[in-house]
């Protein structure tokens, strides 16, 4: 029998680094970068988290208190996607590159980052195994509200999250808010679409495309850190994160660049994504094509938009494209 | 200094709004602006004349902190400034409705107004400042619609509540009334003079000289991004503006020879289009375009000449009717069905100049020799591509039409927009066709410019090229076309033969009603 009770939670919990991830992009998106660099983004997030942890547990020796113990990570998480964003900026807006292949070259960069500190820890801990295990820190990411455990399916259900969980919706919700009803949202709406107009207007492409696409990159290191200290219970494997900084994209699309959209797109995105280990007639075969299913459902939304043509459903305008003011 | 001498001072007391002294820019190689002179008045209407890629828009530019000139000082009421950017030009009360609309389409007309302001965003009480503006200079906006729902004239319109929101006070348009329909124009004249009375400085660019002489107090003439001086409209007439802004004389008059032994050449009938979302774009159109003879096709602007042209080209999906194409020796072959290759193999060529200038027809990423390519990379008959013959044709085209250009290796993007149009035409016509189809072929063009393409066009006819001409300006349509077909709505509302001036009531109401 399908067990709901268990698979709800288990897709809550594959889809926060999506949404963690696609609240990023779109934030990216919309000031018109297209940021293909976002799963390696994700891998550094990730990396930077255990890093960060690493240090902390080495110097605390079993001596680890809450607060640093999750600054840590944190901060590392942070500062390397941080850096990545910038690096993605300087590279597209301010040098002009192609934003398609400096996107692809930063993820290729930040896989290969990842294993390369993630290989280089496991060396020096000396494990015989082929990952570094940080549970102490994780547990601290774990924590979950004192009554998950009190009020039974509920419980199960909306409060047996770590705090990342909450803040990837938090985020994604005021990600929504800011882009539909403030000043700065209809000015990086504006930097998105139509570049020349904005910049006519008197605002400055060049300061809300670095903001946009720093933090949107900070937001989605965030959804690497959660995989590793949260999903994986603290344990790094190199190309243990997969596909999913992908996905993240594929889900920007199918939330047509609405990220409040993407709380429960997310969750649909995750549910497909482990779909096999709840059907009976999937065996490890299958797996990989079950994987496949949110790609199939972006695709679908994609024909569904296009056919429809609505003009509040495309993507930005000049997403892709790179602003030069005396261009003519 | 030989400028200063131009520079005309029409009070002694009076100081003006914005004094441009010196202003120079260079693109790469190409000097836009060499130490131009302008002085703008509050309560005035200055037109700033020039040819295409003789700086004008440029100058502009600097104004309204786009550009940043390379020397030159501005002064605004006597005050130097520095605008580098366009939050200075809006500070110092200066506001440019650009010739393509700085507007972002999938946001509200209000959300547009207000874009780039600072302070909490409310819309509300933007709404409320829009319909203050609208009501005392009488505009029409919802503040509510969405640009890309709107009208070219709506959009205009938009764009200038944007710039009066922002409480500017020198108002430059670009090209403003390129996109109009006559009556949208005296909307927007009428509007303009109300701003002249209500004290604001208004600079418009332009090249319709009855424009210049209906609407502005002074003007200012560049010529090659100098500044060849200014004067009060009423002490000069369109033979001498043109005469400065060309640096020549130049003659005003379109001959029309008499067609030579016209034959039936492309035969329309019944031609019924809809479009893809089922709208009637053409309705039982039916017509004959004959050789030696140019047909002009006049009607408001989305009325089905772009459908009609594509139809006869092969680019368009038909309904019913038909299109025959009859040889010299009387024969006659089904165009419809055809597709555009096998057409533009029988002679028909088709130059459709679309609003944004470079949609249809060229590649603006490539540069000019290229561009005449398209044309001709079939031909030959090795696999490798022909590059000298396009090469000589580009050189030609830019000789013979005078198109501004660095090198014919430059990106098409790079030149004007009137540029653009003359190597668009200048290949089709080159192709040597026998039916000659072409869509707004002056459209943005300067007077010069668009007498070389007039002229062009007639040559066209005298070799016996059945020429289809859609034309924006009556009046040029009634001394450059043998007939006139007048579309309304899709459907032929009346065929003008050897049109007159005296006959532009008649179609006037022709355009707008069927049958007049």
């Amino acid at each position: 029998m399908f067990d709901l009770l268990t698979f709800i939670p288990r897709a809550v919990m594959q889809s926060i680094p999506l949404l963690f991830g696609s609240t990023g992009e779109t934030l990216t998106e919309k000031s018109g970068n297209l940021n293909l660099g976002i799963p390696g983004i994700m891998y550094v997030g990730g990396i930077g988290g255990v890093i960060g942890a690493f240090l902390y547990e080495q110097s605390a020796a079993g001596q680890m208190h809450a607060l640093p113990a999750i600054l840590f990570p944190m901060l590392g998480c942070l500062l390397g996607s941080a850096l990545m964003g910038l690096l993605y900026c300087f590279l597209t807006v301010t040098l002009r590159a192609n934003q398609n292949v400096t996107g692809l070259a930063m993820t290729t960069f930040g896989v290969g980052f990842g294993n390369f500190f993630g290989g280089s820890l496991i060396k020096l801990t000396g494990a015989d195994v082929p990952s570094i295990s940080l549970t102490a820190t994780s547990s601290f990411f774990r924590t979950t509200l004192p009554f998950a455990k009190t009020t039974g399916a509920i419980g199960q259900l909306f409060f047996s999250y770590g705090f990342l969980a909450y803040l990837a919706i938090a985020l994604a919700l005021l990600a929504s808010y800011v882009l539909g009803h403030t000043r700065v949202g209809l000015h990086l709406r504006a930097v998105g679409e139509n570049p020349a107009t904005a910049d006519a207007a008197g605002i400055s492409i060049a300061k809300y495309k670095y903001a946009a696409t720093v933090i949107g990159s900070m937001i989605a290191g965030l959804g690497g850190l959660y995989y590793v200290m949260d999903y994986a219970n603290g344990v790094w494997s190199n190309n243990g994160f997969g596909d999913r900084g992908w996905l993240a994209i594929a889900l920007v699309i199918f939330t047509i660049w609405r990220p409040n959209v993407g709380i429960l797109s997310s969750i649909l995105f995750g549910g497909l994504y482990i779909l096999y280990l709840f059907l009976p007639s999937a065996n490890l075969a299958m797996k990989e094509l079950y994987k496949m299913l949110p790609y199939v459902v972006t695709i679908i939304v994609l024909v569904m938009t296009s056919m429809r043509n609505k003009r509040e459903d495309q993507p930005p305008e000049s997403l892709g494209l790179s602003y030069f003011r005396e261009e003519r | 200094m030989e400028i200063e001498k131009n520079i005309s001072h029409p009070d002694e007391g009076k100081t003006p709004a914005v004094k441009m002294r010196n202003i120079t820019k260079a693109f790469g190689t190409v000097l836009a602006n060499d130490r131009v002179w302008l002085d703008i008045y509050r309560g005035e209407i200055l037109a700033l004349l020039g040819e295409n890629g003789s700086g004008k828009t440029t100058l502009m530019n600097m104004l309204s902190g786009i550009y940043f000139p390379d020397e030159g000082e501005i002064s605004i009421d006597g005050k130097p400034v520095v605008i580098s950017s366009p939050k200075d030009a809006f500070a110092h009360g200066i506001g440019m409705i650009h010739q393509h609309f700085k507007l972002v389409d999938v946001l509200t007309a209000a959300e547009n107004i207000v874009l780039g302001l600072s302070g909490r965003l409310n819309l509300n009480e933007a709404r409320k400042k829009i319909r203050e503006i609208c009501d005392t200079y009488g505009f029409d906006v919802d503040p509510d619609q969405k640009i890309y729902n709107m009208s070219v004239s709506q959009k205009q319109t938009v764009e200038i509540v944007k710039v009066l929101y922002r409480g500017a006070d020198i108002l430059i348009l670009d090209e403003p009334t390129a996109v109009l329909a006559p009556q949208e124009t005296e909307q927007l004249f009428a509007v303009l003079r109300n701003m002249r009375d209500a004290g604001k400085a208004v600079v418009i660019i332009t090249h319709k000289m009855h424009e210049v002489e209906a609407l502005s107090d002074r003007v200012a003439i560049l010529n090659k991004g100098r500044f060849v001086g200014d004067m009060l409209t009423k002490n000069t007439n369109a033979q001498e503006m043109t005469n400065m802004m060309v640096g020549h004389a130049v003659s005003l008059n379109i001959r029309r020879p008499e067609p030579v032994n016209p034959k039936n050449r492309v035969v329309v009938e019944g031609l019924t289009v809809k479009s893809p979302d089922g709208i009637l774009k053409l309705d039982d159109v039916s017509f004959t375009a004959r050789s030696g003879e140019i047909l002009g096709i006049a009607g408001i602007s989305g009325c089905g000449q772009k459908e009609l042209l594509e139809a006869i080209a092969g680019l368009q999906k038909t309904e019913k009717g038909t299109i025959g194409y009859i040889e010299d020796d009387g024969s006659r072959e089904e165009l419809l069905g055809k597709d555009p290759l096998e057409i533009a193999s029988m002679g028909v060529t088709l130059s459709f100049v679309p609003e944004d200038r470079l949609g249809m027809g060229l590649v603006a990423n490539m540069d000019l020799t290229d561009n005449m390519m398209l044309r001709s990379f079939r031909k030959g008959r090795s696999i490798f591509t022909d590059r000298k013959s396009p090469r000589k044709l580009a050189q030609h085209v830019v000789e013979e039409l005078e198109v501004v250009t660095p090198s014919v290796s430059t990106p098409v993007r790079r030149l004007s927009g009137g540029n653009v149009q003359k190597v668009l035409v200048g290949r089709e016509i080159a192709s040597a066709p026998t039916v000659l189809l072409t869509a707004y072929a002056v459209r943005g063009l300067d007077i010069n410019s668009s007498y070389a393409i007039y002229d062009l066009v007639t040559q066209q006819k005298q070799k016996g090229v059945a020429v289809v001409f859609v034309g924006e300006d009556l009046d040029v349509l009634l001394e450059l076309c043998d007939r006139i077909l007048v579309l309304c709505g899709g459907k032929v509302s009346g065929l003008v033969e050897h049109p007159t001036p005296q006959d532009k009531n008649r179609i006037g109401l022709m355009m707008t009603k069927v049958g007049g």
